[in-house]
């Protein structure tokens, strides 16, 4: 990876390295060249590597106090809330924790859909991103079970029932992850065995994605390639350490505002009612990192075709490199796509409104709407726009649009006039 | 390059991938059907219900298999209403005697067959029962008349022990 020799000063060191060279990829990571131009958008890896270790250190001390049973979930979870030594704090970081990482990974990916790093040679990053996401998802649905409460039961007999609409089989698949006729204890012990695995998982996809990265190192606001090491690149350590730091410790005031202020606001009141099969709370809704999706479930009036719409919309976005068919990465250089980049961010955010809100009225066609254009953006505007697009020219280099009126400048003209 | 032919060798690859993934397969089973409902779970497949106190036009919920069961005596007014209803107009047409076998009990899993959720009684646009989750209407025999929901909702195996008392399953 790293392209020059490396060699530790120390005789252990060597001696060490020889065996097993990890001051080889301490010093790879160190000096691992980074685009100079990388703006605070691209804080937001370290920011969610961050989120995972606080969900997993968090969880862990969790799981020594919390009690998976549909007898005694519930009662644990307040008695880590009321008894256990700062047990409030750990929850409320753990239950927040999962809300700010979806945060971050949102901007994250809208990070990549702006500045087109999901495009060659990064098809591999970008799938790997999009399988950590999905991963997320059943990791943040499981958890969200295991305190046992009236939206736990209800969430998890409405996503589980889901599967029921897969022909022939879906009743047996049903029945086969509930471990028996109903959401029950069964369904409880494994969900709980799947939430503390998946976190694992995610660590080592997310080894996967940055060793990727690594490959054709990180793409950058300009979107043009760039020789590294060179003129535009600085090394990773100090000058992205710090920035990526500075970026973290902002994004931890946001959490310790929600931590300290407002636990509960992004949680819902029905979840400190314990699980009661015989009632369905009035209104069921997803928490709200999952409310887009939901929106786009809801707005398909049959129930097989609601599902596949629904993930559809999530796996459509791992085919995003070949269905984007512009060579120009970012949106900076393409005038027409950065309007319809806002208008898809718009789109998903109304998406996520109406999916809080009742399914009728002018909520269902708003819902219709949004749903018909997030599928339009991918499948007909994007491949469209990569052939219909006039993009402006690209410098040659990062330096090039800092240095203003250089020689550079011009000679990005000329290469325009003799394009044209 | 002269045709490849089948000799011992190529027999015995095939063999061992064969007798390989039969092996494969046998010790994987039991870490699918695990997840199963195990003995205990079966054993509790039907259960008795006392209906003596229930008097006309009123529902009652009891558990079954961990799911709710409607148990509604209904009103002369409700069964001529239900047995009214044309077939044609119905998403999933069954007609109410083929549902209620004695007019005056209707049965029910209390689950919309749409994602599970338990439906609201006596609520929605046709006086049956109204899903909160995502807007399943059912009528007073609990056949499906709009919304989301694929199908009426499911009638358990059923059947009167005496005159006062129902054993489902």
């Amino acid at each position: 990876m790293s392209d020059h020799e490396y060699t530790p000063k120390s005789k252990f060191g060597k001696w060490f390295n020889d065996r097993l060279p990890l001051l080889t990829l301490a010093n790879h990571l160190t000096d691992y060249p980074t685009p100079k131009n990388l703006n605070y958008w691209w804080t937001f890896g370290g920011i969610l590597t961050f989120c995972l270790i606080t969900q997993i250190v968090t969880g862990l001390v969790l799981a020594m106090h919390y009690i998976a049973h549909a007898d005694m979930a519930f009662d644990s979870v307040e008695h880590i809330m009321r008894d256990v030594n700062y047990g409030w704090l750990i929850r409320y970081i753990h239950a927040n924790g999962a809300s700010m990482f979806f945060l971050a990974v949102y901007i994250h990916i809208f990070r990549s859909l702006f500045y087109g790093s999901y495009k060659a040679p990064r098809e591999i990053i970008w799938i790997i991103g999009i399988i950590i996401y999905l991963l997320m998802m059943a990791a943040a649905f499981m958890g969200y079970v295991l305190p046992w409460g009236q939206m736990s039961f209800w969430g998890a007999t409405v996503i589980t029932n889901l599967f029921s609409a897969i022909p022939l089989v879906g009743e047996g698949i049903v029945t086969w992850l509930w471990g028996g006729y109903s959401v029950d204890n069964p369904t409880l012990t494994r969900f709980f065995t799947l939430h503390y695995l998946i976190p694992f998982l995610i660590l080592g996809l997310v080894v996967l994605h940055i060793w990727a990265l690594h490959i054709p190192g990180n793409n950058n606001p300009v979107g043009i390639d760039i020789k590294k090491p060179s003129k535009d690149t600085v090394p990773f350590h100090p000058y992205i350490v710090i920035k990526d730091g500075f970026a973290l410790l902002m994004f931890m005031i946001v959490f310790a505002f929600f931590v300290f202020y407002t636990p509960n606001i992004l949680g819902h009141a029905d979840n400190y009612i314990e699980a009661d099969p015989l009632v369905t709370p009035a209104h069921i809704v997803p928490e709200w990192y999952l409310l887009p999706f939901y929106a786009i479930l809801r707005s398909v009036p049959d129930k097989l075709l609601g599902v596949v719409a629904m993930l559809s919309a999530i796996f459509i976005l791992a085919a995003l490199p070949w269905l984007d068919t512009s060579k120009i990465r970012s949106a900076v250089f393409r005038p027409l796509y950065r309007q319809f980049y806002w208008i898809l961010v718009a789109d998903v955010l109304i998406l996520g409104y109406v999916g809080a809100m009742p399914a009728e009225g002018l909520y269902l066609l708003v819902a219709r709407i949004a749903t018909a254009y997030y599928f339009l953006h991918f499948l007909v505007i994007l491949p469209v726009l990569g052939f219909k697009e006039r993009t402006l020219p690209l410098p040659l280099s990062i330096t090039e649009p800092v240095l203003g009126g250089s020689p550079n400048l011009a000679a990005a003209k000329k290469k325009v006039s003799l394009n044209s | 390059m002269s045709e490849k032919k089948t000799n011992r060798r190529d027999f015995l690859f095939t063999a061992t991938y064969a007798v390989g993934a039969v092996g494969v397969g046998a010790t994987i089973w039991p870490m699918i059907d695990q997840m199963n409902p195990d003995a205990s779970v079966k054993a509790l497949a039907s259960t008795e219900v006392d209906v003596s106190t229930v008097t006309p036009g009123k529902t009652i919920t009891v558990l079954w298999r961990g799911k709710p069961v409607f148990i509604r005596r209904r009103t002369q007014d409700e069964i001529a209403e239900a047995r009214l209803v044309k077939l044609e107009d119905l998403k999933h047409p069954e007609k109410d005697e083929d549902r209620a076998k004695d007019p005056e009990w209707l049965v029910m899993l209390g689950v919309c067959t749409h994602l599970g959720c338990v439906p609201l009684d006596q609520k929605g646009d046709y006086n049956g029962w109204f899903c909160p989750c995502h807007g399943s209407h059912y009528d007073i025999s609990g056949r499906i008349r709009k919304g989301p929901a694929p199908t009426n909702m499911e009638i358990p195996k059923y059947e009167f022990v005496n005159s006062n008392t129902i054993k489902i399953g």
